[in-house]
């Protein structure tokens, strides 16, 4: 078991359909889940990120302070690291939030948008960053798979290529939206 | 007076080939099937130059030129790809995507945009540059039409369709450098325009989703630039 390629997924903020994606390779899964192991994800039950990935695939972008936080430990202990998606290339839907500023959003949902209870969270979530910015800002990313979501073909592409021993590049095969 | 044209021979990428000396690079270079990408070009409409995406070599010239607003000349060696014009190129697109909120997944235009095929055609996954992301309006005070400025990626070319083929003069170009914005007559809401006619030309020209039809958005966005070449030859043949 030991020599199989680890495989980690993390979510960071992201809708899941960059997961959704993943699942829906279908019956591909199976013949990739004889060459890979899945140490850490939204999928299994581990809760601290191993210390030693061959590949993790990163949906969502960087916007919180546990973002922040998760994203540098899992560079650490990652061989490669994969954005995948939208979110977590460009921001996508959560960066729309960086016109606006934070202060002038929460108050928006949680306050002026609220029938019950209008108050703005503070404890037990982390807070969160002026900007949400793409993973590449923040930490040395390796492969940039855009879309929203990549396809099926698209993640299946990719670590198809990662199992061959090669780091794939998506120019000219995938783009944003 | 039986003005032959004047014949011009340079050439591209290695390739020799024959122009007339009124063509400009682009032109010479699409009639001999040399790709070119280019983003503010329209056929049909004048050429300004805006876009920098058809930058390419001339052997001599200090700096890139741009294919589009050059005229071919005696002897001239053009290279239309290499890796700095492409580093270049991708630059600029980077350039454009950083400048202002394209977000494609929840943009009208998504998969019939220009800007977003010029990615794929480039190969560009990702934006070095970092996002502006500036605060910009959204204008839907017409009763058929929206201009989402978060889109625009000031190619003019609903500014040139308005004045050379519609004749309406209603779009205009205010600001300067990364304030620059389009705007209708005076910069007032386009719905209160007089002098727009509300003909939608701009709407399909205009390559991403700045200009969109409010009854068509989506998979139902594609845009139909093409009349363009033909409304001209039509009036080229009324001409006395």
């Amino acid at each position: 078991m030991s020599e199989l390629t680890t495989l980690a997924t993390v979510w960071l903020d992201g809708c899941s359909g960059c997961h959704m994606s993943l699942l829906d390779m279908d019956e591909r899964l199976i013949e990739l889940s004889s060459q890979f192991r899945l140490v850490y994800s939204p999928l299994v039950d581990r809760k601290t990120f191993p210390d030693h990935v061959d590949v993790t695939l990163v949906e969502g972008a960087v916007a919180s302070e546990d973002d922040l936080k998760k994203i540098r430990k899992i560079r650490e202990h990652t061989h490669i690291l994969v954005s995948l998606g939208d979110c977590a290339l460009t921001g996508n839907v959560s960066a729309m939030r960086n016109t606006f500023g934070v202060q002038p959003v929460m108050l928006r949902v949680y306050e002026q948008n609220a029938d019950l209870q209008k108050q703005v969270p503070t404890v037990g979530v982390p807070a969160l960053l002026d900007r949400v910015r793409p993973v590449h800002e923040v930490v040395p990313v390796d492969v940039f798979v855009p879309g929203c979501p990549p396809s099926a073909d698209t993640i299946y592409q990719v670590l198809s290529e990662l199992l061959a021993g090669k780091v794939p590049t998506l120019g000219g095969v995938a783009h944003f939206g | 007076m039986s003005a032959e044209p004047n014949v011009r021979t340079l050439t591209i990428d290695g390739e020799e080939i024959s122009a007339r000396s009124d063509q400009t690079i682009l032109e010479a270079a699409r009639e001999h099937n040399v790709d070119i990408p280019t983003l503010c070009h329209l056929e049909g409409l004048s050429e300004v130059g805006a876009c920098r995406l058809c930058l390419v070599e001339v052997k001599g010239a200090r700096r890139l030129l741009p294919a589009c607003v050059t005229q071919v000349a005696e002897g001239m060696e053009v290279t239309t790809h290499n890796p700095k014009i492409d580093r270049y190129r991708t630059m600029i697109l980077e350039m454009y995507f950083a400048e202002r909120n394209h977000v494609c997944s929840v943009c009208v235009a998504n998969g019939n945009c220009e800007l977003q095929s010029l990615s794929l055609k480039l190969g560009m996954t990702h934006v070095e540059i970092p996002y502006q992301y500036p605060r910009l309006p959204v204008d839907a005070s017409h009763p058929r039409f929206t201009v989402d400025h978060n889109r625009c990626v000031l190619c003019t070319r609903c500014v040139r369709v308005c004045s050379e083929v519609e004749g309406a003069n209603t779009w205009g170009v205010m600001g300067r450098g990364g304030q620059s914005m389009v705007i209708t007559d005076l910069k007032q809401p386009w719905g209160d325009s007089e002098t727009c006619t509300s003909c939608g030309k701009c709407v399909q020209v205009c390559p991403t989703g700045a200009l969109f039809e409010k009854t068509s958005v989506g998979s139902k966005a594609h845009k139909h630039p093409e009349f363009l070449p033909y409304l001209q030859i039509m009036r080229e043949g009324e001409k006395p």
